[in-house]
């Protein structure tokens, strides 16, 4: 598909998402803030409101026709996510929270398997998310927490990585794409590197999913998660996929109902997979409408999105470089369609707070990821992340509102 | 006093009928703050902020009333802190702590001051607080 064709086609989903058709303080909305949260076409929306008006029941333990139902549609999703992410086996796919409550119960149920003088590994760029919870896990456990440097230009230092992690390491947790800076990390090698050290490998997938496709079993991880609410799904939804026969050895993560097998005043047992990670009642809507997230997926196809939020970030990195004392983070060619930038003698706030009052919607701040920043030497960017429904005529509506802003501020 | 200031603050805000004004003069505001020394800006007298950060100086003076100095490091928040000491600065605690600050929402800023934590400014707005409340104690105890 040439990239006019391409543009004509991602132009035209616009109308599958009503929150895009908007105005904000009178302005047309200008929605660059999807490494956040993307926005929701209409079928997920319809999906929703259609679980609570026919199908709303619980599911697994009814014995009737709406509990048999919405049963079905949510293993039904269960399915499609063992299918697109290339699983061996569907019970392998665990519905969490989000990546926070994925990387959460990593680390509570690998807990025994760390001990004192024990090396969990993370890298300099990582969310909090992914950081956080490690580095708890690694103090409780007396273990060492060590991570892999950052390089000015937004790259592992891989060398570094090379010689450091040894036998020693236990876990090995990384993101696959940075949700501050846009670049796609050479996950390949960092996997290679931990598996020689007979670690576990966890990769926090949250900013990947929606750009390209993700074979769990060709990366030869051994957890990989993610958010439904990046990938055009529900928010309050996540996904844990873990290799059955470690899953099946780790212990249970949350106690309660639907988890276990029998439960009786001497003991309980616990049930199997998935059911083992999920207890309680899920967020069954959220399950059951990603499975149209997963589909919208599929028909775009993520090639042609990642195409077009390409080539929509070469060229707004290219009009942004025109403005005096623009800097752009990782300006490097292997990125998903994340401009991360500062403008010199600007506060990123001050360029978010203008930028909001044209329109234009993007993050400013550390991102969650203040570790990151650090060592860049700074606190933080502005952050305009472009999803497949954005527009060259809205990186040129940014670009403007950008200008504008900042001779505001000078 | 604190009414008044409100009321004038209000009136020079309703001159402006463009967002963009608006925040022109926000900004002017904040360039022409005073603000504090570098070697000031310490931790100490940081107020919580997560994306701009806010400092704040207050001291209890011999007439009775509280001074205060601000900063921070973002220019449109400078302004509006700029606002906010120029409301609550050479008060008495008493004042202080019976005023009903409602300017933030009449100049079409609420959300600069209540609903976000980002910008610091509602933090700093619960600190002027707190000091009040210190320097009425420390009055009282005097």
């Amino acid at each position: 598909m040439d990239n006019d064709t391409l543009q004509h086609k991602m132009k035209e989903l616009r109308n599958q998402f009503p929150a895009l058709n908007q105005t904000v303080y009178g302005r047309p909305l200008v929605y660059l803030d999807n490494a956040a949260t993307t926005q929701k076409p209409q079928r997920v929306i319809d999906s929703i409101s259609e679980f609570y008006s026919k199908w709303n029941a619980n599911i697994h333990r009814g014995a009737h026709y709406l509990a048999n139902a919405s049963t079905e549609k949510f293993e039904a999703t269960r399915s499609a996510l063992a299918e697109m992410l290339h699983a061996n086996f569907r019970e392998e796919i665990i519905f969490t929270q989000g990546s926070t409550d994925s990387v959460n119960m990593l680390s509570t149920i690998l807990e025994n398997e760390v001990t004192e003088g024990d090396e969990i590994w993370v890298t300099e760029m990582e969310h909090h998310a992914n950081f956080v919870p490690w580095q708890v896990l690694a103090e409780k456990k007396k273990a060492v927490f060590r991570y892999v440097p950052m390089t000015a230009s937004g790259e592992w230092d891989l060398d570094y990585a090379k010689n450091e992690i040894t036998e020693r390491a236990k876990i090995v947790a990384f993101n696959y794409v940075s949700n501050a800076l846009g670049t796609i990390n050479p996950i390949q090698e960092l996997i290679a590197l931990a598996r020689n050290a007979g670690a576990y490998v966890v990769i926090d997938g949250a900013q990947a999913v929606a750009h390209f496709d993700v074979n769990v079993q060709a990366l030869n991880c051994d957890f990989f998660l993610f958010s439904a609410h990046k990938m055009y799904g529900p928010t309050g939804l996540g996904v844990l996929w873990g290799k059955k026969e470690l899953l099946e050895n780790l212990p249970p993560y949350r106690f309660g109902g639907e988890m276990i097998r029998k439960v009786s005043v001497t003991g309980t047992t616990f049930n199997e997979l998935p059911f083992k990670y999920e207890a309680g009642t899920p967020n069954i809507e959220a399950v059951i409408a990603f499975n149209e997230s997963i589909s919208f997926c599929i028909e775009v196809g993520r090639k042609n999105m990642h195409s077009h939020e390409y080539f929509l970030l070469k060229t707004a990195t290219e009009r942004l470089k025109e403005i005096e004392g623009a800097f752009v983070y990782a300006d490097i060619p292997n990125k998903v369609g994340v401009l991360s930038f500062n403008i010199e003698g600007i506060h990123s706030a001050d360029i978010g707070t203008l930028l909001d009052q044209q329109g234009v919607a993007v993050r400013t701040g550390h991102h969650c990821t203040q570790p990151l920043w650090e060592k860049l030497g700074t606190t933080g960017s502005v952050r305009a992340s472009f999803a497949c429904y954005n527009t060259i005529e809205e990186v040129e509506l940014f670009i403007a509102a950008l200008n504008k802003s900042v001779n505001m501020l000078r | 006093m604190i009414e008044q200031k409100q009321q004038e603050i209000i009136e020079e805000f309703a001159f402006f009928d463009e967002w963009m004004h608006k925040y022109e003069h926000i900004i002017e505001l904040g360039k022409e703050m005073k603000g504090l020394t570098e070697e000031e800006k310490k931790d100490d007298l940081l107020v919580a902020g997560c994306q701009s950060k806010v400092w704040l100086k207050a001291s209890l003076q011999e007439n009775g009333t509280v001074n205060l100095e601000a900063d921070s490091d973002a220019i449109i928040t400078r302004g509006l802190v700029a606002l906010v000491v120029g409301v609550f600065n050479e008060e008495t605690p008493e004042d202080i702590l019976k005023a009903n600050i409602h300017f933030m929402n009449d100049i079409g800023l609420v959300s600069n001051l209540s609903q976000t934590r980002s910008n610091g400014l509602a933090a700093m707005v619960k600190q002027i607080l707190l000091f009040a409340t210190v320097f009425q104690a420390q009055q009282k105890s005097n």
